[in-house]
């Protein structure tokens, strides 16, 4: 089970660096939004995949009677996934804004902050 | 079910004596910037009232660091769990002296900004909330360097990520929104290679709790898999820390924002990377450290001239002093890739120095501008005609991060110089010296040409023009109040250095030798 969602992982990730490699900014967030849930799939497979039983203690008990799935790793994805989904709105409006600021979307030809034919410093005393 | 409850032994599981009143300090720096971010959000259009609630929780948040250095420094280290749950099952938060260190030096910084802001930060900053976004920042900042948690750690740097974009963005011009896109998906990318890393590393020792961590992966020692986690966390760490082939974001964001917000940038978030590199490769994974070790200093060497020739070769000063904050990296750095405790102690009294005199100089900066008009050293000068103590300040600044005598930044180079030798590293010791000579250079161009020159480029030697009369708002006390605060530090830790040597040591210490740090998680079992 861990090998075949590791291949799946594998390719999310191939895919997602992929789309982070582009120029356009829009294949750059997709990219990061498959990061991100690339990333949610590994920490799911890191804490062991067990579909049997689910992490609930019986009414009567207090510790549960065998082993059951490893409910942490969905607690730290449900974190992340909210980390990330808060983090793309504001990247797509982020890039929206500079879109609408810089009339591209071509990382080459952002350079407002950096430009090309920037003032040399001064050379002599 | 009352039946049931008396047949577990709850002790097990939770500690059951109450926590004493002063560990709580370990969670009021958090406690603390979040209530003052909440009020300063709820006052946002009370653009008169919200500097002085940021000032007040700020005083606050200093003197809260304050108290938790002393009680470290007099206790040992200081362990809080979330909900009593014993570790690791319980979230930890573990102050130590590094921890502390850094937590009280930057709320000291984020009180200078708030007191600097009240001036420079005009209302609509305001009411866009530059103070809430500040005091939010402040809780991801000391929640990094307090928590035990590594997952933990993660979500505390996404929180000063994200006030961390509120404030780049504040003002909305196209430069800010140019450097924003480029920093903010430059450092998606680097918390992303630290949460894999993580995952990762929980696959391999099934914890999270640094402690923990710290007992497991030296049980393992450097298995394959390790090895990687290890050099993504390096990869991750170097990104947010702008270690050299992974930098370009700095210089492309920290000079578009307003001045008062890349002072708090250059001060905090790339030492915030540096400090969880020192947590995790000398706490966590000394191994991973002593096997990356060449590569740490090779990277720690080209980081530190990378940042100064590119400061050298800069006209903007904002940029040319971001430049500095790479060199900077740099050498604490090299007291990673040395590694023995005095060399760790030199890093961290480093990164002390560097977030005074990185956000002093942002803020003086700020008063060029407001002087002459102009951040380009080409339209700069006359600087010191027009102001003579100022120029006085900036030299002194300017020494300071060039690590002359005597000021800060000398002694954390001494210790990391001299460790160096001793471990036989002499190319980490030349790259540093020479640094420093190139730093002072750089330096000595702003001098010369801002300052000593009678006037903007061209004009003739000895004739003086006369400058625009400055906004009395940007030179008044509202700023040489903040930046005097930090000379005086500065010059202080000059010329009494023995406190931070000692506090230095210890944070170093309780890395390489973490005893007291498990002890303070796990109890006095822990051999």
């Amino acid at each position: 089970m861990e090998a075949t969602v590791s291949v799946l992982i594998g390719l999310f990730f191939a895919v997602a660096i992929y789309l982070l490699m582009s120029r356009q900014l829009v294949r750059i967030l997709l990219g990061i939004a498959i990061l991100g849930n690339a990333v949610n799939l590994l920490i799911f497979t890191s804490g062991r995949l067990l579909r049997e039983v689910p992490p609930i203690i019986p009414e009567a008990l207090q510790v549960p009677a065998e082993t059951i799935a490893n409910p942490l790793p969905q607690a730290l994805i449900l974190t992340a996934i909210v980390i990330s989904f808060s983090f793309l709105a504001f990247l797509l409006v982020l890039a929206f804004r500079a879109y609408q600021e810089l009339g591209t979307d071509d990382t080459n030809e952002m350079r407002v902050a950096e430009p090309t034919g920037d003032v040399r410093p001064p050379q002599g005393y | 079910m009352a039946a049931a409850d008396t047949a577990v032994d709850l002790s097990q599981a939770m500690r059951l004596e109450p926590v004493l009143p002063g560990d709580w300090l370990v969670v009021a720096p958090l406690l603390l910037t979040i209530l003052g971010g909440a009020l300063c959000l709820i006052t946002r259009k009370n653009t008169e009232a919200q500097p002085k609630v940021a000032i007040i929780f700020l005083t606050l948040l200093v003197l809260s660091c304050a108290g938790l250095l002393a009680r470290v420094l007099d206790k040992g280290v200081v362990t809080m769990v979330a909900g009593s749950w014993l570790p690791p099952f319980g979230i930890a938060f573990t102050a130590d002296a590094l921890g502390a260190t850094l937590a009280l030096t930057s709320s000291l910084v984020a009180l200078a900004v708030a007191v600097y802001g009240a001036s420079d930060v005009d209302r609509s900053g305001r009411r866009y909330g530059f103070y809430p976004f500040l005091l939010l920042l402040m809780t991801g900042v000391c929640g990094a360097f307090l928590t035990g948690d590594i997952f933990n750690l993660y979500v505390w740097f996404e929180v000063l990520l994200i006030s961390s974009f509120g404030l780049l963005v504040l003002g909305n011009e196209r430069a800010q929104l140019d450097g924003a896109v480029k920093y903010a998906i430059l450092n998606i990318i680097a918390t992303t290679l630290f949460l894999i890393a993580t995952g990762l590393l929980y696959g391999i020792v099934g914890t999270l709790n640094m402690a923990d961590i710290a007992i497991k992966a030296r049980g393992i020692g450097m298995d394959g898999p390790l090895t990687t986690v290890a050099v993504l966390y390096f990869l991750a760490f170097a990104m947010k820390a702008a270690a050299f082939p992974v930098n370009f974001w700095l210089p492309a964001s920290y000079h578009t924002p307003r001045i008062v917000v890349s002072a708090v940038f250059a001060g905090l978030l790339t030492k915030v990377g540096v400090y969880a590199l020192l947590r995790i490769f000398v706490l966590l994974m000394p191994d991973a450290r002593a096997a990356l070790a060449d590569l740490i200093a090779l990277v720690a060497i080209l980081t530190m001239l990378t940042g100064v020739f590119g400061a050298l070769a800069q006209t903007d000063i904002r940029r040319l002093l971001g430049y500095l904050v790479i060199s900077g990296i740099g050498s604490m750095l090299a007291g990673l890739a040395i590694g023995t405790t005095p060399a760790l102690a030199g890093a961290i009294f480093y990164a002390v120095h560097s977030i005074l005199v990185m956000t002093a100089l942002y803020m003086a900066a700020g008063v060029m501008r407001a002087l002459g008009g102009s951040f380009s050293l080409r339209e700069l000068g006359g600087l010191y005609g027009a102001n003579p103590a100022f120029a006085a300040v900036f030299l002194m600044l300017g020494f300071a991060v060039a690590g002359l005598p005597p000021f800060s930044g000398f002694w954390p180079k001494v210790l990391l110089v001299d460790a160096a030798l001793v471990g036989g590293h002499g190319w980490i010791a030349a790259a540093i010296l020479i640094t420093g000579l190139l730093t002072t250079i750089a330096i000595g161009r702003v001098w010369v040409f801002a300052f000593w020159r009678g006037g903007a480029e061209g004009t003739p030697d000895g004739y003086e023009k006369a400058l625009a009369v400055p906004d009395p708002k940007i030179t008044g006390a509202g700023i040489w109040l903040p930046i005097g605060l930090l000379l005086g530090l500065i010059v202080l830790l000059g010329i009494q250095p023995e406190f931070m040597m000692q506090v230095a040591g210890r944070g170093a210490a309780s890395l390489g030798e973490p005893l007291g740090y498990l002890r303070s998680v796990f109890g006095d079992a822990i051999q």
